[in-house]
């Protein structure tokens, strides 16, 4: 059996995970391409029209599926942390697949539930669980693949702290890293934040790392900190956030900040982006106080390459001119 | 210590009643008016949905009036309005503003933080059997604040003389916020049922059924979906509406004013949805078949622009719509959205509900 799998939302964060444990409970596993023109107007035409660019790609990707799997593997993520969730469209995304399903010839769907707010590492048996009850599996071959599945996102993790980013690593996204022209001291530091499956999307941002990094920019990503240190970081709000990848996004705005390992923010939401929405008031904040120049950019399926490139520009400009950040500050 | 609060709906007079009990000066802030949408879309961020932005409007206005207190509900997500509060503060610190905020969290989420809320907003303390008898009281109030608004949207249908339900409410509002023990609230609540009640009705009168379904605030809140049920009774059409202040209030999902426990309505949104997708998304969609199988003309759907659980739903009901047989009409709205628009789009959706039964309006005196 063919299972595929649509590179979009949380591709960016488990498909080494996902992909591992599909093969090892005998499965063949395929991923849909890179998000193109025609996967996001197939996605912006069948989704509804209010929901964040991301999830319509996702739609796209389903669609570029068909026909070439027996299933699709469309989890449902409900928390991957105790007392947490990911975010309500994560958590409805089976139920809204299937509700076109029929209409669009889409393979059947698989939809294991991953919830781990209630206990930790409960969504082990559920993925056992899935693997018996799916495949017909042995606790213990499950058990095994699951042990398998464990050790290659713990690869993935493991490589993207140690500065590589999901472009280099994840299939057919290799990125042709431009050659410095530029003494390594002369380069500005820019934070780069924001959802995985936006800014790594070159289709969905405009190829907006690469053009950064032409425009000699040296980029630090939320994934190159340890989770548990973007954890604990997060903490330092006035009330738990409940959205564990907004916690990721606050943690390292606090991190960098307080450490002063940027010279410069860019922060890529989504265009009704329900949490970015909210926690962007706190995040712009955090910037103000430490004097940390910020750029909220914006994203949706309309947004054009020249706004983009012009505002970047601007923003890199800017950040050249600026002597000496520390200093100013003190 | 005085303490504010935002609008919604009539949850001020049970506010109104619950302050009152409490020993504790409440600010009330002015009703929501374009003014307060404007003040609050001004300061908020932009893709933030409407009921923050009206919040920030009601606190602004009462934090001009000399309020020094805000108090604001919590939760605990997905939905976003369980962190309204902390970003409230921010925005509300940034623009200057000196004051002490308290986040009251649901009290399932932890008795004592609940408890304790109560406890500093009154110094000198209440003790926790006083305040649980004042909380209930209270309660019994809004119960009946909830009952009378019920049943005005299904008498309003039928009125003989245009406005006479309207009228009536606000008397029966009257009579019920003068009412303080229990026994009185219940003669109270009487008295006000029997006023709706007497509002003189055409019982022949043919009336389009429609469910009104979708975010709690838009529901709620008449200023924030321009008075439509209002504007529906006097387009003759019978309404029922699937989330009330109290329901939402109440910790063990009984929904005793809408009728539908919260488990049957889960149960029935199941085959389309069935997860917990924060705010109202499935109650929404366990709602709309509930009342297709009771038979009603067609459903409206209310949500603020963006909103993530309700956008969850609106994906699922082409869905539930072509199973079920069922118009839905859902209408989303945010700062830029304009009266004539909505009620255009309404009419036009009565008149698709009217010719499917091959009925016509009769005495519709909007």
């Amino acid at each position: 059996m063919r299972v595929g799998i649509p590179r979009s939302l949380l591709y960016y964060k488990y498909l080494p995970f996902w992909k591992t444990f599909l093969a090892e409970l005998g499965l063949e596993v395929e991923t849909s391409p890179l998000t193109n023109k025609k996967i996001l107007s197939w996605g912006v035409e069948v989704a509804e029209n209010e929901l964040c660019v991301p999830v319509k790609a996702f739609y796209g990707h389903c669609m570029a599926l068909r026909g070439k799997v027996d299933a699709l593997f469309v989890p449902r993520v409900v928390s991957v942390e105790e007392r947490a969730y990911t975010c309500p469209k994560f958590l409805g995304l089976p139920d809204m697949v299937a509700a076109v399903a029929d209409q669009l010839g889409l393979p059947p769907l698989l939809t294991p539930k991953l919830n781990q707010r209630e206990k930790p590492r409960e969504f082990k048996w559920q993925l056992i669980n899935f693997a018996r009850e799916e495949f017909g599996l042995g606790t213990l071959d499950a058990v095994a693949a699951l042990e398998a599945a464990r050790k290659a996102q713990n690869d993935y993790q493991k490589s993207l702290v140690a500065g590589r980013t999901p472009l280099d690593l994840l299939p057919a996204s290799r990125l042709n890293r431009p050659r410095w022209k530029m003494e390594k001291k002369e380069r500005k530091r820019i934070g780069l934040l924001g959802h995985p499956y936006n800014i790594y999307d070159g289709y969905i941002t405009q190829n907006l790392i690469a053009r950064l990094e032409e425009m000699g920019a040296e980029l630090v990503v939320p994934e190159m900190t340890d989770h548990h240190v973007l954890m604990e970081e997060a903490t330092d709000v006035p009330k738990q956030l409940y959205w564990t990848y907004e916690k990721e996004i606050m943690g390292a705005v606090n991190f960098w900040t307080r450490n002063r390992m940027v010279d410069g923010i860019i922060y890529v939401l989504a265009f009704a982006c329900g949490p970015d929405s909210l926690v962007q008031v706190l995040i712009e904040h955090r910037a103000r106080i430490h004097n940390v120049p910020l750029m909220s950019l914006t994203i949706d399926e309309h947004s054009g390459e020249a706004g983009l490139v012009t505002r970047i520009e601007a923003f890199t400009d800017m950040l050249m001119r600026k002597k000496k950040p520390a200093e100013a500050v003190a | 210590m005085k303490v504010t609060c935002p609008h919604m709906g009539h949850l001020h007079w049970m506010l109104d009643d619950l302050f009152g009990r409490l020993g504790v000066e409440y600010i009330k802030p002015p009703p929501t008016t374009t003014k307060t949408l404007t003040i609050g879309a001004k300061h908020s961020p932009e893709f933030a949905c409407l009921p923050l932005k009206i919040n920030i409007g009601n606190f602004i206005q009462g934090l001009d009036m000399g309020a020094d207190t805000l108090i604001m509900a919590g939760g605990h997500g997905p939905c976003r309005f369980g962190y309204y509060g902390i970003v409230e503060e921010r925005i509300l610190r940034d623009l200057g503003y000196d004051f002490r905020f308290m986040m009251l969290e649901p009290f399932g989420d932890g008795k004592w933080a609940f408890y304790k809320t109560f406890e500093t907003l009154t110094p000198g303390g209440l003790g926790l059997r006083k305040l649980w008898k004042i909380l209930k009281v209270s309660f019994t109030k809004g119960r009946a604040f909830d009952q009378i608004h019920k049943r005005t949207l299904q008498v309003r249908a039928y009125e003989v003389n245009h406005g006479d339900t309207t009228r009536a409410l606000r008397q029966a509002e009257k009579i019920l916020t003068q009412a303080f023990t229990a026994g009185e609230i219940e003669e109270a609540r009487r008295e006000a049922l029997a006023l709706i009640d007497g509002v003189e009705q055409d019982p022949e009168r043919r009336v389009l059924k429609v469910g009104i379904v979708g975010e709690f605030f838009l529901l709620l809140e008449p200023f924030s979906n321009f008075g439509l049920e209002e504007a529906l009774g006097h387009m003759g059409v019978y309404l029922e509406r699937s989330v009330w202040v109290t329901d939402w209030i109440a910790p063990n999902g009984d929904n005793k004013i809408y009728g539908f426990p919260k488990d049957m309505v889960d149960s029935k949104a199941a085959p389309y949805l069935n997860h917990n997708v924060g705010g109202e998304g499935r109650e929404t969609i366990g709602s709309i078949v509930l009342m297709a199988e009771r038979e009603f003309d067609g459903i409206i759907q209310l949500l603020p622009f963006g909103c993530m659980p309700e956008n969850i739903a609106t994906s699922i009901i082409p869905k539930v719509q072509r199973d079920h047989d069922i118009p839905v009409l859902t209408l989303a709205f945010d700062e830029q959205t304009g009266r004539a628009g909505v009620l255009t789009r309404v009419e036009a959706f009565l008149d698709l509900l009217t010719a499917r039964r091959g009925l016509s309006l009769v005495g519709a005196n909007a």
